[in-house]
């Protein structure tokens, strides 16, 4: 290994490790501004300048507490657990191209190893909800599990569509077949299925269900299980599932660029670029803020219903079209 | 299947509707008050402790000490003294003690008042340490006040050389 891809290597680890810990601070602003404005109130505004310094003192707060570890706790898996679920985001990350040549790892299946990785994030949570030796926890870990369960099937089944549709599986290629204009998009390519803006919101639908975002917040749930999961943790363990729920939003918005909405491809066909990429996935963000902020948590029955009856039988429905499609029109 | 394809369609048209309201108060101006550094104006009806009411005309306290509003209030908590002054047709008030730790805000005071010489004050950041704050003298306030008021209307005496300042 030469000196020159070492220091590529280090660059991107600390580019990457930048990002995720940057993304999680001020989204976690973002968030508490946007959930202000859409409830006609301004958010934090006491730290620094309209509360820009809001997350700095939300950091050292949370460094300034104790981790404890609760007596009767598996104290290894505890003090895994955060860790466990912050480590994919930043490994998934590395393959995620954020323009034709910023990209850490081009792989030949780096779709396939984003969502591997991200499935890890199922079994930490879980992880945090036995190890805490707590009810609260144990029930919001089981929720985790079936719910998860439930809605990687439907999303698992949409990324086969864009497969056979794209016909690879390395990221780079899947958006460089999006070039030109915006009607080159995934999102709006009806001749490959004429259901693609369906697949798209059953994809979205899904990465809110995978990141535990409301309204499909079932692991933590405050309002009926303390918070879930995470009961037990205090301190940078607590903070660090947060970061990690944050740094999952921007993976999974990533990914949704990626695949739907041309990733660093301009929308005019001229000036593609990292702006592109930043700019698209932002507005995702945005948007799964709006959701979190206008939809309530409905009952974990219903929930399970709406990806086993309805999720499920859709995505499969626009598999099959894609198949047949490509099999009579393509052929 | 009809009837499944109408309700995904029903129920995610119903989602839009939704996003769509909470989007058009995104872009609407706040609505909060920002307590510390802004506060709301108290209504004219607001029934802050009481105090006492000047007389426009002498700047004195409308107050004769009748003590009506000391047999009226239900918590003991008003006590009012006064003195009859040569010259006078009626009594004075010399004394008139609030405990507001114990006053209940019902206004039966203002209500036995005949002479309406006690009123709703507006304060309502009232918040101390010690007990001691609460037991106001409204008395020595009106007073202060008055003389305050005095010198802020009166016409400023002639400068007087420094020398002559001890």
């Amino acid at each position: 290994m030469s000196l020159s891809e070492l220091l590529r290597m280090l660059v991107y680890v600390v580019g990457v490790m930048a990002f995720v810990g940057l993304n999680a601070a001020y989204l976690v602003l973002a968030e508490r501004k946007g959930a202000g404005r859409f409830q006609r109130r301004p958010g934090p505004t006491e730290v620094g300048y309209a509360g820009w310094l809001q997350p700095v003192a939300d950091g050292v707060k949370l460094l300034c507490k104790q981790l404890i570890v609760p007596p009767g706790a598996d104290a290894a898996l505890f003090r895994l657990a955060p860790l466990l679920v912050m480590i994919p985001a930043m490994m998934s990350l590395a393959v995620i191209p954020f323009s034709e040549t910023l990209v850490g790892r081009n792989i030949n299946v780096g779709l396939v190893f984003v969502f591997a990785f991200g499935a890890i994030n199922v079994m930490a949570v879980m992880l945090s909800g036995w190890a805490s030796r707590n009810k609260y926890a144990i029930i919001s870990a089981a929720r985790v599990v079936s719910q998860d369960v439930a809605y990687e099937i439907p999303m698992l089944l949409v990324v086969i569509t864009m497969l056979m549709a794209t016909g690879t599986m390395n990221l780079h290629e899947i958006v460089q077949q999006q070039a030109g204009w915006f009607w080159h998009w995934n999102l709006f390519r009806l001749d490959l299925n004429p259901l693609m803006p369906v697949t798209f919101i059953i994809f979205f639908t899904c990465m809110l269900a995978e990141t535990n975002r409301a309204p499909f917040d079932m692991a933590e749930a405050e309002s009926e299980l303390v918070a879930g999961a995470f009961t037990e943790y205090a301190g940078m363990g607590f903070g660090v599932f947060f970061m990690a729920e944050y740094a999952n939003i921007v993976v999974g918005c990533a990914m949704t660029t990626l695949l739907f909405l041309g990733g660093w491809q301009s929308p005019f066909g001229v000036g593609s670029g990292v702006i592109w990429f930043l700019l698209k996935m932002y507005a995702v963000v945005f948007t799964v803020i709006w959701v979190r902020w206008t939809f309530p948590r409905t009952q974990f029955y219903n929930l399970l219903n709406l990806s086993w009856k309805i999720l499920i039988p859709l995505s499969l429905f626009t598999l099959i079209l894609t198949a047949v499609m490509m099999k009579v029109l393509r052929a | 299947m009809k009837k499944y394809l109408k309700e995904i369609g029903g129920g995610f048209y119903s989602l839009m509707l939704g996003m769509r309201v909470t989007l058009a108060q995104f872009f609407k101006p706040t609505v909060t008050v920002h307590y510390p550094h802004e506060s709301l104006k108290m209504t004219p009806r607001f029934r802050g402790h009481i105090e006492l009411v000047r007389d426009p005309k002498t700047g004195q306290a409308m107050c004769f000490a009748c003590k009506v509003c000391e047999k009226a209030c239900p918590s003991d908590c008003i006590i009012v003294e006064g003195v009859k002054k040569e010259g006078e047709k009626r009594k004075s008030v010399t004394e008139f003690k609030l405990d507001f730790t114990k006053c209940s805000l019902c206004g039966s005071c203002v209500e036995a008042c005949k002479s309406n010489a006690i009123q709703f004050s507006k304060a309502y950041n009232m918040v101390s340490m010690n007990k001691e704050d609460f037991i106001m003298n409204l008395f020595q306030k009106l007073e202060s006040e008055r003389s305050a008021d005095g010198q802020a209307t009166a016409t400023p005496p002639p400068e007087q050389p420094k020398s002559e300042v001890p």
